[in-house]
């Protein structure tokens, strides 16, 4: 009797892996609560296609490991629970260093391996601000807007006609950020009052905004559409409405219109 | 050279004698006891209560995220007449707060060090008490300051903090940022203070009770897992506690006495300016994950090591590598030291910081593997006996392979950048503090709970509960996987009015079901604890018959714990050596033949 214990152990990695490929691949839906489809969101930044490529990477990794340990689990019920009638005695075993060593080795490997492959894409997301080439040289690309965060909305504000952020005739919106797609793009992020964190989702963009500190974001907007800015730091009772919107459109266009 | 220092120690103190002296009296035995076995069910006691009113918070957080602003059912009226029943927004930041708070500073961090550290230490060693039993007394009454400060805090303006449990600066320094931040951010403080004193004074304790305390033959290497988990901790406790309590008078300056360590200069707070400036918003940060990552640990360590002693007990069969097991709590402990900047990858820290955390966090997923791959090798050829203690620990390395896996995903940095601050990382801490603690400490409650009360649990009553929180805590926290993988942030009290989470109300709509019905089958562990005091069938002193010196007295066991000066003739893990009758084989058993000579040598 005590063995069908098993079987309850048994639907972890059945079902920890199966709801992941449903979540991933989108299949078999049933009724509202479904999880079909319910993987990373479309990325419109094609220079974070790493992050995906990296998420989807550790997840098979973790996948297997979650599969292999959680069925020897079960497994390991299943076969050495105890039964009336069982006469064999458990084994006397302490320990084994060669397994040791295996057990030990083969994660680490993967972990270092997993540890060195992620540094260049955490250095193009948070180190390398882009550049342009002016006169045969490299030179950052300038801050196209900057983003104040404040209780509870965020304030864009864009260069006026000095072509320079930060100066008397800064064009201000609120809560409407509208940038070309197609190029690299470097914004100013800053906070006003408490701890924001200026977040796009569907750009992989996620940086705190600090009160104090001024930080530049980059990326990149490949699809003309909306896309939605949410504050990922709780900044108080307002925080779930803090929200704006990203409006991608083409080269050419007007980014913002004095209000 | 442990029982002669046992003997100097109480002898110091003069603890004993007084207390072996004269009958101590309904408030002396119960109520202000220095017994450790009293003091430890005392923290057991009010632990679980708050574990009730942390489990009755998430219920009205999953409410609101079910349902947004739909009146909460039976409280409603009474706590929110003004808005007709719903929980206001403030009231959620607050509820969110306050449940984190409750759940790792009231009822992790004390059940694990201050319930079974309590109970099991002296016991598994072979002392009579702890090496100070008045402070250990102290440990649990400073506790009080703490719930009571919580308590007034729900009272104060804004229903109480309402931060966070990371208490981020500014928000938490100034009174105009957040309707909880007057009064009750204050008495937030100062309550963990106290709850922070309470824990150092334990800790203290524990680390030199186990150091100097040790029955004869008891060697560090003859010490169960669980009191090597205990060790660890104090020591873990001991060592960054102090920066946390540091951190929180700073912060208690910041508001009350005008200073700036977190303010900087020019804030626009509701259109005021606060006085000042010139501080570090994100020192807070660093100061507060250089203790509160340790703490993770603290709330692990211990419980790892009270499941490596039931799945080795209940197996019949020696845990499988007790060195490298010892070796990967020690190596978790410092690697501990020096990951928590994984916690701020994307808080404005410098990137080339970032990239030591998280080459360090990568590493310390390393022991835990081993760990996890010896707990294996332990049930591997056993006969495992699956009372409900032991099901609860067997489960728990299914949920803390799930929850330590989800961890490597935080570990790489980049992909940090994406689920940071969402429901992915709410998804992967309560696979690991609820999936991995708590199970073990419910298994470990069904486990010792004989030797507390010295009734059994029933069986039956832990078998229905068991399945019930281990089939619904996947149901509440699984698919929480998938909405942070959609992007749903933390704390957010309404995802119906965004574009990109509206269409995840079905899924959380599930979760809130999952959670009603897992809170509603605590029942039966309720019925069963306080049922089982007074039906539940005799214990005797070994009902499991295990090995560990707390088996080897009554139960429960009496004033000073063992009738006899217990001595330690072996490891704890002697299960099933070939060429004996029985399969488990007590420390404290002498060698045949060797019996008269080592009792001959005995001085007592």
């Amino acid at each position: 009797m005590n063995r069908y214990w098993a079987l309850l152990f048994a639907l972890v990695p059945i079902l920890a892996v199966g709801l992941y490929l449903i979540a991933a691949f989108g299949f078999g839906s049933i009724g509202d609560w479904s999880l079909a489809g319910l993987w990373l969101p479309e990325n419109a930044n094609p220079h974070a296609w790493a992050i995906d490529h990296l998420f989807d990477l550790v997840h098979i990794i973790c996948g297997v490991v979650l599969a292999l340990t959680t069925s020897v689990l079960a497994w390991i019920v299943w076969r050495f629970a105890d039964h009336p009638g069982r006469t064999e005695k458990a084994s006397y075993i302490t320990h084994h260093n060669l397994l040791e060593w295996v057990w030990t080795l083969i994660p680490a490997m993967i972990l270092v391996f997993l540890a060195f492959y992620q540094l260049g894409v955490w250095e193009d997301n948070k180190m390398k601000v882009p550049t342009r080439v002016v006169n045969d040289h490299e030179v950052p690309v300038e801050p196209m807007a900057l983003v104040v965060g404040k209780q509870f909305g965020w304030e864009v504000y864009y260069p006026g006609e000095d072509g320079q952020l930060s100066t008397l005739d800064d064009v201000r919106v609120e809560n409407e950020l509208v940038l070309p797609v197609g190029k690299p793009i470097v914004l100013r992020v800053e906070a006003k009052d408490v701890l924001h964190s200026f977040a796009i989702p569907s750009l992989r963009i996620k940086q705190d905004v600090v009160p104090g500190m001024t930080q530049l974001v980059w990326f990149q907007i490949d699809k003309p559409g909306t896309y939605e800015i949410l504050c990922m730091e709780l900044c108080g009772w307002g925080h779930y409405k803090m929200r704006a919107r990203l409006k991608a459109v083409e080269e050419g266009e007007p980014l913002a219109t004095n209000r | 050279m442990a029982t002669t220092t046992l003997n100097d120690v109480a002898a110091a103190t003069g603890e004993h004698t007084a207390a072996h002296s004269h009958s101590p009296g309904f408030i002396g035995t119960y109520l202000f006891s220095r017994d450790h076995k009293i003091i430890g069910i005392q923290f057991l006691l009010s632990s679980l209560i708050w574990f009730l009113v942390g489990g009755l918070m998430a219920a009205a957080i999953r409410w609101q995220l079910a349902w947004p602003w739909s009146d909460l059912p039976v409280l409603g009226n009474w706590l929110f007449a003004q808005q007709g029943g719903q929980i206001s927004p403030e009231y959620y930041t607050m509820l969110v707060t306050m449940h984190g708070t409750v759940m790792v500073f009231f009822v992790v961090i004390p059940i694990l060090a201050g319930a079974f550290g309590n109970y099991l230490i002296p016991l598994m060693i072979g002392a009579d008490d702890m090496a100070f039993p008045t402070l250990n007394m102290l440990s649990y009454w400073f506790m009080w300051p703490a719930f009571i400060c919580l308590m007034m805090a729900f009272t104060a303006p804004g229903y109480g903090p309402a931060s966070g449990w990371t208490s981020y600066p500014p928000l938490a320094v100034l009174e105009q940022a957040a309707p909880g931040s007057g009064l009750a951010q204050t008495l937030w403080l100062t309550g963990l203070t106290f709850a922070g004193i309470s824990s150092m004074m334990g800790s203290i304790n524990y680390i030199t009770t186990i150091v100097q305390m040790r029955a004869e033959g008891m060697t560090f290497f003859r010490m169960p897992m669980t009191i090597w988990g205990m060790l660890i901790t104090a020591v873990l406790q001991a060592f960054a506690l102090p920066v946390l309590t540091a951190a929180f008078v700073m912060q208690i300056s910041d508001r009350v006495l005008g200073t700036c360590f977190f303010i900087p200069e020019g804030l626009a707070v509701a259109q005021m300016e606060p006085a000042g400036g010139g501080g570090q918003v994100l020192l807070w940060q660093h100061l507060f994950w250089f203790y509160s990552h340790p703490a993770v640990y603290i709330m692990l360590l211990p419980a790892m090591g009270m499941a490596s002693d039931i799945l080795s007990g209940m197996s019949r069969k020696p845990l499988f590598g007790y060195r490298p097991m010892v070796y990967s709590i020690l190596a978790i402990a410092l690697l501990g030291f020096i990951v928590w900047g994984h916690h701020m990858f994307v808080s404005g820290m410098q990137p080339m910081v970032g990239v030591l955390f998280m080459l360090s966090t990568i590493l310390i997923a390393l022991p835990s593997g081993i760990k996890t791959f010896n707990w294996l090798g332990t049930l591997w050829g056993g006969r495992l006996q699956l009372s409900t203690g032991m099901l609860f620990c067997v489960g728990f390395i299914a949920m803390f392979v799930i929850g330590g896996l989800s961890g490597v995903l935080m570990a790489v940095a980049p992909v940090d950048i994406f689920i940071h601050d969402t429901y992915y990382i709410v998804a992967h801490f309560h696979y690991v503090l609820f999936g991995g603690t708590s199970m073990i400490v419910l298994g470990a409650i069904y486990h010792w709970y004989p030797k507390m009360f010295g009734r059994m649990m029933s069986e039956r009553l832990g078998k229905v509960h068991f399945f019930l929180t281990f089939v619904l805590m996947n149901c509440v926290f699984f698919p929480m996987h998938f909405l942070g993988a959609q992007g749903m942030p933390r704390r957010y009290s309404d995802f119906m009015h965004t574009d990109s989470f509206a269409h995840l109300q079905p899924v959380n709509e599930f979760i809130t079901y999952s959670l009603f019905l897992m809170l509603a089958g605590q029942a039966v562990f309720i019925l069963n604890f306080f049922g089982s005091m007074l039906f539940g069938r005799r214990a005797g002193d070994n009902p499991w018959k295990l090995n560990t010196l707390e088996w080897a007295t009554p139960s429960p066991p009496p004033h000073g714990n063992f009738p006899q000066p217990v001595k330690v003739y072996r490891g704890p893990y002697e299960y099933s050596v070939p060429n004996r009758e029985l399969d488990y084989w007590m420390q404290s058993e002498p060698e045949l033949g060797a019996t008269d000579a080592k009792q001959g040598s005995d001085h007592e």
